[in-house]
């Protein structure tokens, strides 16, 4: 390597143009860049929905608005559920970057995440089946449509993180915590996290300020 | 010349040749997650009090409530997610900036064009049409 | 309280939806021939691959390739397919324009009329043009930056899948139903369920959503792709241009699309669960669509046109034998233009109503978003003062996009101003704004770059006899079709219309159809020159894979380039990194190879794209156990993908020095030894 110049020389020889030595790119080198954009793609499709809301939530359509449905202490609740799950999923990535980490603490932490999250998904399913059985479904206002989108498609996300998770937890199980589990933990971390992300939007755009109009 | 340093300088990549170079992600510390995990509390916490117990008037709970929601935007950003400006780098940050430039653009474009558009072509409210059908 | 959806409609039925065999289209004579026709050249086509047994071939070195050259050119093959239907339509319209004159209906119903400039609309932009421009980048970019592939080579034949299973489900409505009568924006309340209960605005929606996850996922790949595997020494501001308009390309891709995939699934919301955002009753609005579908439509043109710059400053610096004119500008501007896209849509609909301030607002916005695009026409022009131009096919198409497209971008800025766009909006001079930059920028750029690349992509280059027929077509053809349009739209006529009361008008329908006439033999001039070309590739044989005497690094390579681009990675000391190694004495290495690592085939992308044709089918007829079974499969196939974790080979060091053997014997037949 040491007779090989890489920079142009002064005196007119001729460079080297091409890696003899090859610069290996790693494998899953582009996967955290890439997984990134894709977050942000998925930020704009909740910002369109934010959108919606903002335009389209006063109407009610001569229905209820949120200071009639939306119930505070349960949202509370909900938030604590994710902010939680943010936490262990924390903690399962410490676990993970310890070394000599062992792939059953990272279950654990991983499976506690889930709990967490299953609890969230839980707890929005019975808020939604309430509304509904008051007359308060998504086809009776805008205000109703935009609501149920929005914390909806966060709900989906949070369905599919879950999804992702357990298959995650399954993969480590049979293949350990490799270059290719710790990347996909590394995304899925990044999903999680802004998942509760767009929640902080989704209690104080949607609930704190509905219930204070 | 060591090979580390030819390999630098062949290197056409912007960002420098740190540890960060070959996919290895910023990660954070028990106690960078539990000053994220406790100030997220605080931050989530003072909100949901004042708008349930309605202490301080509409318009400044609003300002705090939605500061509040901004500065916890960031924790998460900084804490949970480990944003920083030199993350596969810069791209990151770069890639974030423009997504948040777009958001705004959208939200406050959207809403101020629909205000206008509602202003200029909604239907008048019922007892104006009725007024104005018995003249 | 129940929800008023359509779907409790008891003429559904459990297995077929609300499919029956009025679906087909038997009593409707052109759409009956439209099928034959298909029907009849697609079964020609599957025999003649049968007949040549060359399914395991099409299967094993296409359909489940990762290497971005065959996607690549599959995506442009598939664009110019969807452009015959693309074009059927639009000939179809300018015959029944021309003929609907002193109270003749003509042959195509309203009804038929709708669909066609809807359909054509919807296929010309999502599948032909966006085809075209991923073919394009996808092929050229890696080859530029001198990498392997793209970042994720897996993903990128999904995105090619997936494009090609939304034109599957377009190309259906086609024989199966009707499709949306909308408009190719399907603007509610038209769109809504009680407007168009039908299945056509759900063929739309769905043919739309499952192409846009294949759009968007390209745009992540390639973003990735340039910012991760450049060479060594290529920094940013060393990158060809068409790699930095290719950047920012998808750069809009990922910042637009999510907005498009969040209206249509609001739209499907309120047609499905029956939801209030754009209704008439409960609060909706739908004024809010026309905002969000433009946010989305406008950066959509920027997506469209960007590529074809990138091609014309390629293809001005390769023919004029000089450096690209002020490339640090052309940059730029580049740069300004992809965040200004998102600061102009309101233009789209100036008379919509929302007032004086606002309109001008986004008036001086859309004026000043001319400015960088004509810098970059001067820079071009530049370029070609005091070069030594060779007028080949590419430099030619060149040319004949700077005269027409800045005609089409004066007459855009025309639109720009809110009291003009009063009296022109939804005229036939807008129609003919947008053919004249889409045309003139887009399609004369694709055209330029198929040319140009076309050697690379297949060892030889096009017949010039055919190309410059095609070109004089193509040219004489669109401005015969259009410029009476643009007399039309100034006139007071109204677009969409398929029936006309003033008889004065029929003389410029009737040149517009002559004109249509003319672009039809360009169009089958192109594909003559297609077939005359293969036909003599000996002939034309790229034997140096240098054809042009290029610039940058994709000419390096033989042509076609081996399936692993470089056998060894290039290292990049300037702009233009291919003239530079010829300038300073470059001698192509002949040993010294390695094992090259390569990702493996796969068929995963194929079958969740056919899934997806599936779960939209089943979405669009009401067979929901079909849509369930579908979504099902979907999960469980990519689920099931990712516990394959052997997805790389190596190519052994034996076959690279057979490849790079063969090369150098070819180069020392032509006496070139670099």
């Amino acid at each position: 390597m040491s007779a090989q110049t890489f920079e142009a020389t002064a005196n007119g020889e001729t460079p080297l143009f091409y890696e003899v030595e090859e610069h290996h790119h790693p494998e899953g080198s582009s996967t955290m860049l890439g997984f990134w954009m894709y977050l942000m793609s998925d930020c704009l499709i909740f910002a369109i929905l934010f959108a919606c809301y903002a335009v389209l939530g006063h109407s009610y359509g001569g229905g209820e608005g949120p200071k009639q449905l939306f119930e505070l202490p349960l949202v509370a609740l909900n938030t604590a559920m994710l902010l939680f799950s943010s936490l262990t999923y924390g903690f399962a990535m410490l676990t993970m970057e310890r070394p000599g980490a062992s792939v059953r603490a990272v279950q654990g932490w991983l499976i506690v995440t889930g709990l967490f999250g299953l609890a969230f998904l839980c707890i929005e399913l019975y808020e939604f089946s309430n509304l509904i059985h008051e007359g308060a479904g998504p086809w009776r206002s805008a205000f109703l449509s935009s609501f149920f989108t929005l914390v909806g498609t966060h709900g989906l996300h949070v369905t599919v993180g879950l999804i992702w998770l357990v298959t995650l937890v399954t993969q480590i199980g049979m293949h350990g915590l490799g270059q290719a589990n710790r990347r996909r933990l590394m995304c899925l971390s990044m999903f999680w996290h802004f998942l509760d992300v767009i929640w902080i939007g989704v209690f104080t755009i949607v609930y704190l300020m509905g219930v204070l109009g | 010349m060591s090979a580390d340093t030819l390999h630098n300088s062949a290197h056409g990549h912007d960002h420098g040749h740190d540890d960060h170079a070959h996919g290895e992600a910023p990660h954070g510390s028990l106690r960078g997650y539990m000053i994220g995990f406790i100030l997220s509390v605080i931050l989530t916490a003072i909100p949901f009090a004042l708008v349930m117990t309605g202490t301080l008037d509409t318009t400044t709970t609003a300002v705090i409530v939605l500061a509040m929601a901004a500065i916890q935007v960031v924790v998460h950003m900084v804490f949970f997610l480990h944003m920083t400006t030199t993350a596969e780098g810069g791209w990151s940050f770069l890639a974030l900036l423009f997504t948040v430039i777009v958001i705004v653009i959208t939200l406050a474009g959207s809403i101020w064009v629909m205000y206008h558009m509602n202003a200029n072509m909604m239907p008048a409210p019922a007892a104006v049409t009725e007024t104005m059908s018995q003249q | 309280m129940t929800s008023p959806l359509p779907l409790s409609s008891p003429s559904i039925s459990p297995i077929f939806g609300r499919l029956t065999l009025d679906a087909l289209p038997l009593h409707e004579i052109p759409v009956l021939v439209a099928f034959a026709g298909t029907a009849v050249g697609g079964l020609a086509l599957l025999a003649v691959i049968t007949y040549y047994k060359a399914w395991g071939m099409l299967w094993r070195d296409w359909f489940t390739s990762v290497d971005h050259k065959k996607i690549g050119i599959m995506y442009i093959i598939l664009g110019l397919v969807m452009f015959v239907r693309g074009f059927s339509d639009a000939l179809m319209m300018r015959a029944q324009q021309a003929m609907a004159f002193n109270g003749n209906p003509g042959y195509l119903p309203p009804d038929h009329y709708n669909q066609i400039f809807t359909a054509h609309g919807v296929i010309m932009i999502f599948f032909v043009a966006m085809p075209l421009v991923a073919g394009l980048m996808n092929f050229v970019v890696p080859l530029q930056i001198g990498a392997r592939d793209v970042s994720f080579p897996y993903l990128n034949n999904f995105s090619f899948w997936m494009t090609t299973a939304g034109a599957v489900i377009t190309m259906i409505s086609l024989f199966v139903g009707n499709y949306a009568r909308t408009g190719w924006l399907a603007m509610p309340p038209l769109s809504g369920i009680a407007a168009s209960p039908d299945v056509g605005v759900d063929y739309y929606i769905w043919g739309l959503q499952i192409a846009g996850v294949g759009t968007l996922l390209s745009g992540v790949n390639l973003i990735a792709t340039i910012v991760k595997m450049r060479a060594p020494g290529m920094t940013l501001m060393k990158m060809p241009v068409f790699v930095w308009t290719s950047l920012c390309t998808n750069t809009l891709i990922v910042a637009a699309f999510p907005v498009l995939t969040a209206v249509l699934a609001l739209l499907s919301l309120d047609r499905y669960v029956g939801m209030q955002f754009f209704t008439n009753g409960l609060g909706g609005n739908p004024m809010m669509y026309v905002n969000l579908i433009w946010i989305w439509g406008h950066p959509e043109v920027y997506i469209l046109i960007l590529p074809a710059f990138g091609v014309f400053s390629e293809v001005v610096a390769t023919f004029a034998s000089k450096r690209l004119f002020g490339y640090t500008s052309m940059v730029y501007a580049t740069i300004v233009i992809t965040i200004l896209a998102y600061l102009v849509w309101l233009h789209h609909f100036f008379t919509m109503g929302s007032g004086a301030s606002v309109n001008s607002f986004f008036a001086i916005t859309t004026m000043i978003i001319s400015i960088p695009t004509g810098a970059k026409i001067f820079n071009w022009l530049f370029t070609m003062y005091h070069g030594r131009i060779r007028y080949e096919l590419p430099m030619m198409w060149t040319v004949a996009f700077m005269l027409t497209f800045v005609i089409g971008g004066m007459t855009g800025v025309l639109l720009a101003v809110p009291p003009a766009d009063f009296v022109l909006h939804n005229s036939l001079f807008l129609v003919a704004h947008f053919h004249n930059v889409i045309i003139g920028g887009v399609v004369f750029g694709m055209f330029a770059g198929i040319n140009y690349w076309w050697p690379k992509a297949f060892g030889f280059k096009l017949d010039r006899v055919w190309g410059k027929r095609q070109f004089w077509l193509w040219v004489l053809g669109f401005w015969f079709a259009f410029a009476p349009v643009y007399a039309l739209g100034l006139m007071g006529v109204t677009r969409r219309l398929s029936q006309f009361d003033d008889a004065s008008l029929q003389p410029y329908f009737l040149v517009a159809g002559f004109g249509a006439l003319l672009i039809l033999a360009g169009t089958g001039a192109m594909f003559v020159q297609f077939y005359v070309s293969f036909r003599n590739r000996e002939a034309l044989r790229d034997v140096t894979g240098d054809p042009w005497d290029g610039r940058t690094l994709e000419w390096s390579t033989s042509s076609p380039p081996p399936d692993y681009n470089f056998a060894f990675t290039p290292v990049v000391y300037d702009n233009d990194a291919w003239w530079d190694m010829k300038r300073r004495g470059y001698v192509r290495p002949t040993t010294g190879f390695r094992k090259i690592h390569m990702p493996k085939n796969t068929g995963t992308g194929v079958i969740l794209a056919g899934l997806s044709v599936a779960f939209g089918f089943g979405m669009i007829w009401y067979m929901w156990w079909l849509a369930v079974v579908s979504l099902v499969g979907i999960f469980a196939v990519a689920i099931g993908h990712s516990f394959n974790y052997k997805r790389d080979f190596y190519i052994p060091v034996e076959d690279v020095i057979r490849t790079e053997d063969e090369r150098t014997r070819l180069l020392a037949s032509e006496g070139v030894s670099a």
